[in-house]
């Protein structure tokens, strides 16, 4: 062929769906059942491997294309039952599947690929003993009685030159077809466009068929139609309710690819920074008009209110741009837990649910390691032996459960297994040992939340398998910095659960606007227990400056803003201000400021990227008035007033 | 935000190794910056301070939706201290920073010309006990009579300024 | 006796080879070809003659794949019929713009002549 184009602007898109392709891989292997393989499960993973090949082939990556043909060989000898499924083969296309992982980053990197490794692996795919073919191949249509087609054209269906009956003409090389035309929607004659399709239709075809060969006929019309394949007759009684839920995926998966396009995420974020001026600039607006007198002023005020309803609608909008579904970080968990789980010989079952649930693409990033750490965790610690499940009256193989939801506006995320539990005694032996705690007695909650303190586990406790010599107290500091905390509950013998809050939006914020001297400051609403007047009798001078107030029945640090980042202000005496009672999940303080404003969203904006991270603060925003206002970050302003005072009193 | 924003846009650059370089007047010297790192030319206004921050770090602006520091370099060299207003103006450039780029204000007295520099009008500088330490000085170009004092804008901004703020 | 008319199908690409592969292919299997170099071509041929399909490369000079589509579309004889575009495997993005300026479906290259032939087989 001879194009002329530069085909390494393409190189992008393909390395993704290349990605993508090799993620479908991974799942359909771990999701076949050796001992019934099904058909459809293959042939998904045969299709990946040969979109990939094509990929490699047409942009000159030729070392990709070579290998993966092999791998498509083998996958087309399983097809064709010419080679039998075995748990050796299973796991040599596993590696297969990493192996190509490593030379699309490879690529990717303009690296060298360790050309030895990948002819290994390809030997050994070549070698693997070809047993005694698959007579234990499943197809679907074995069992059942046909495939159920709702096909609902959009009414432009005809205007791209796609006809229906030309489909239904495929679907009748597949098998029987029965046809029934619904024309509800059909208008009266004197209505009719011609132009315009207003039919729908529901197909049966019973024959030896897969679904994939169905919606394959549809590929051209996915965007123009409504459509709908499920499997009917009677089911095999062992297919569980998961089996099921597996088999749907794919559909929705293909449902979202046909309503979703790949889009660069400088774009996104540049369009949300421009919505952001768009709302200080409705605001600005709103506050202007609110100023004018005179006639005209009712239709002005109603104009810019309908706006300011617009621009939030609008602001809504592209904040939700940025949410992805968790399933891109839960995804990877599978594979994890089956290679902890055999190279440990442990037996785990991993159930995930709630993995549609979106949250923000940059809660997704940082939440991977800490539930990667938490998931290794109950493999190597929590879930037991066989052997001791067995004898302790439990079934074999254990259990974890990962779930994600929202409540309010937050994500919750659990992580339960049905292993061993916490060892309290062990803990609190541990902790003491390690100096962490004194001879003091600590309820159970208290002593299950040693395992987060620093220098709680140290490098000899971590095996290899573990992790890098993380401790639980990174786990906890990460999910603390996205603004979350997270929550252990554990009963010896019966099993583990951790409980993970995170904001839906790390980009936006509920906040309180307080005065200090002339700057206005943002606390995180998150953050705030109450707000008071600070009464005499409260206050507690100990060492010189330092105070204390009485709240309640605990003793509060008084943090004093205007003291603590330098602010010039007149008002230094506590009874002149206001105390803002905070809280981080670990410690109270009262913020000594001068005045409370007003409360409302506020975009958060970076100091990081052109300046530098400012101890105390966890960025800035703009206000309404186009201002800058910095914004209070709770933990770090606590540990930054400790180091101050620490100085001090040195 | 008082004064009209200027916007440099990227000029055509000659074959033959010539430069574009922005000149402004600090504390009576003229020094040249290049004038693709050269964002745009803002008027004064008064930035929100930046809590604990070194004496030359004035604050941070609003720009366009982007939070930006204001550097005032007289602080930076141990000047004498100018009152800002009206007439103070404040060069936005971009920098590169490690595998970056970092948007930064810095405050001058005023800004002069953009001259052609031609690659053999640079010549090394002797150390002329200026303001500004040699190391952030590409050169000295001589343009007719004036002496334009070219500096290293990465360099300054990274070193001078971001990486003392680091250690600080 | 009249001969039975053939299927006209109309094909644009600006690579000669890729023209003469898939000419030869479709006149083996009985059809009738028209050739056009660019959009521009195709477009004047389209606005003085009927085909049954159209087959279009995407990147042309002139005038390219999508513009030509979007131009055929508002011919009211080729509002209906069938146009589909060649396109590399995996590109999923011309797939979705050739979709978006009316195109049918598409082709995916590199294609063996058996794959075209069924493929137009699909439209006709």
């Amino acid at each position: 062929m001879a194009i002329d184009i530069d085909l390494t602007q393409f190189h992008e898109i393909f390395y993704e769906e290349s990605l993508e392709g090799l993620g479908a891989m991974e799942s359909g292997l771990l999701n076949l059942d050796i001992g019934t393989p099904d058909v459809e499960v293959i042939n998904t993973v045969f299709r990946a491997a040969h979109s990939i090949k094509g990929g490699a082939g047409t942009f000159g990556l030729m070392d990709i294309a070579q290998f993966t043909h092999i791998v498509e060989t083998t996958l087309d000898e399983v097809r064709g039952r010419k080679r039998g499924v075995t748990q050796e083969l299973v796991d040599l296309l596993l590696e297969s599947v990493d192996a190509l992982r490593y030379m699309i980053d490879c690529s990717k990197a303009g690296k060298a690929v360790d050309q030895d490794q990948i002819a290994e692996l390809a030997d050994s795919l070549g070698q693997v003993e070809r047993k005694a073919p698959a007579e234990n191949i499943k197809t679907p249509a074995a069992v059942s009685s046909g495939w159920r087609v709702i096909f609902k054209p959009a009414p432009h269906l005809l205007q791209t030159g796609n006809e229906p009956y030309r489909l239904f003409r495929e679907l009748k090389t597949l098998g029987e077809l029965m046809v029934t035309a619904d024309a509800t929607a059909l208008p009266d004659f004197d209505q009719l466009d011609p132009e315009l399709c207003y039919l729908s239709w529901e197909l049966l075809i019973r024959g030896d068929t897969s679904r994939e060969q169905i919606s394959e006929i549809f590929a051209w019309v996915e965007g123009d139609c409504a459509l709908e394949i499920t499997l009917q007759g009677d089911r095999r009684q062992f297919v569980e309710r998961r089996q099921a839920e597996r088999e749907a995926l794919p559909e929705q998966a293909e449902a979202r690819e046909a309503a979703s396009i790949r889009v660069n995420i400088d774009k996104v974020d540049g369009l949300i920074n421009l919505v952001g001026e768009l709302v200080i600039t409705q605001s600005i607006l709103n506050r202007v008009t609110g100023e004018i007198t005179g006639n005209k002023v009712e239709d002005l005020l109603a104009v810019v209110e309908i706006l300011v309803r617009n621009t939030r609608d609008l602001q809504d909008q592209a904040m939700r741009i940025r949410m992805l579904p968790i399933d891109f970080t839960f995804n990877r968990l599978p594979r994890l837990v089956r290679d902890l789980s055999r190279s440990l010989g442990k037996q785990v079952d991993l159930v995930i649910t709630g993995n549609s649930t979106e949250v923000d693409k940059t809660v997704l990033e940082k939440i991977s390691d800490p539930l990667i750490h938490l998931i290794r965790n109950a493999v190597d610690h929590g879930i037991e032996k066989p052997d001791d499940r067995l004898a302790a009256g439990k079934p074999e193989k254990g259990l974890i459960e990962i779930s994600a939801s929202q409540e309010g506006g937050n994500i919750i995320i659990k992580i339960e297994d049905d292993g061993a539990g916490l060892n309290q005694d062990k803990i609190l032996a541990t902790a003491r040992e390690r100096g962490l705690v004194g001879q003091e007695e600590l309820t159970p909650a208290q002593i299950n939340n040693l395992i987060f303190q620093p220098g709680f586990s140290t490098a000899t406790e971590i095996s290899s398998v573990s992790g890098r010599g993380v401790g639980m107290d990174v786990v906890k500091r990460n999910i603390n910095d996205l603004g979350g905390n997270v929550e252990l509950s554990s009963v010896a013998g019966k099993g583990t659960r951790f409980s993970i809050k995170l904001p839906l939006t790390l980009a936006i914020l509920d906040g309180q606007l307080v005065r200090v001297g002339k700057e206005t400051l943002v606390i995180p609403i998150l953050n705030i227990v109450e707000s008071i007047q600070p009464n005499k009798i409260q206050i507690l001078e100990i060492t010189g400056e330092t105070r204390v107030y009485r709240y309640r029945d605990q003793y509060l640090p008084v943090i004093r803003l205007y003291e603590t980042f330098g602010i010039p202000t007149d008002i230094m005496e506590l009874q002149k201000g206001l105390l803002v009672v905070v809280d981080t999940g670990e410690q109270r303080a009262a913020l000594f400021v001068d005045e409370i404003l007003g409360q409302q969203q506020v975009v958060i904006k970076s100091l990081e990227s052109n300046y530098r991270p400012v101890p105390g603060l966890s960025g800035a925003t703009i206000l309404g008035d186009g201002t800058v206002a910095m914004i209070i970050d709770i933990t770090s302003l606590t540990q930054l007033y400790r180091n101050t005072n620490r100085k001090e009193v040195a | 935000m008082s004064s009209p924003v200027q916007t440099i846009k990227n000029l055509e650059l000659d074959e033959d190794a010539t430069s574009q370089y922005l000149t402004f007047l600090l504390a009576g010297e003229e020094y040249g910056l290049d004038i693709l790192k050269v964002q745009e030319i803002r008027g004064w206004e008064q930035p929100t301070m930046l809590p604990n921050a070194l004496n030359y770090v004035l604050g941070v602006i609003n720009l366009r939706g982007t939070v930006v520091p204001i550097i005032d370099l007289r602080q930076r060299f141990a000047l004498e201290k100018s009152q800002f207003g009206q007439t103070t103006v404040v060069v936005i450039v971009k920098v590169s920073s490690a595998d970056k780029e970092r948007t930064v204000g810095i405050v001058v007295d005023a800004v002069s010309e953009v001259y052609n520099v031609n690659d053999e009008q640079i010549r090394p500088t002797p150390d002329l006990g200026g303001a500004i330490s040699m190391e952030f000085v590409k050169g000295l170009a001589t343009l007719g009579e004036k002496m334009i004092i070219l500096l290293d804008i990465d360099k300054l901004i990274n070193t001078g300024v971001l990486k003392e703020i680091a250690t600080h | 006796m009249s001969e039975q008319k053939k299927t006209r199908i109309l094909l644009v690409d600006d690579s000669v080879s890729m023209r003469e592969m898939v000419g030869f292919t479709l006149k083996g299997a009985g059809y009738a070809v028209s050739q056009a170099e660019d959009g521009v071509e195709a477009l004047k041929f389209a606005q003085g003659n009927t085909v049954d399909l159209v087959i279009t490369d995407i990147n042309m000079p002139n005038m390219d794949g999508i513009t030509l589509i979007k131009e055929l579309r508002a011919l009211p004889a080729y509002k209906f019929i069938p146009i589909l575009t060649l396109t590399t495997e995996n590109s999923a993005e011309k797939k979705q713009m050739g979709k978006i300026a009316g195109a049918t479906g598409w082709i995916v290259k590199p294609f063996d002549p058996d794959h075209l032939l069924s493929t137009v087989k699909r439209v006709i």
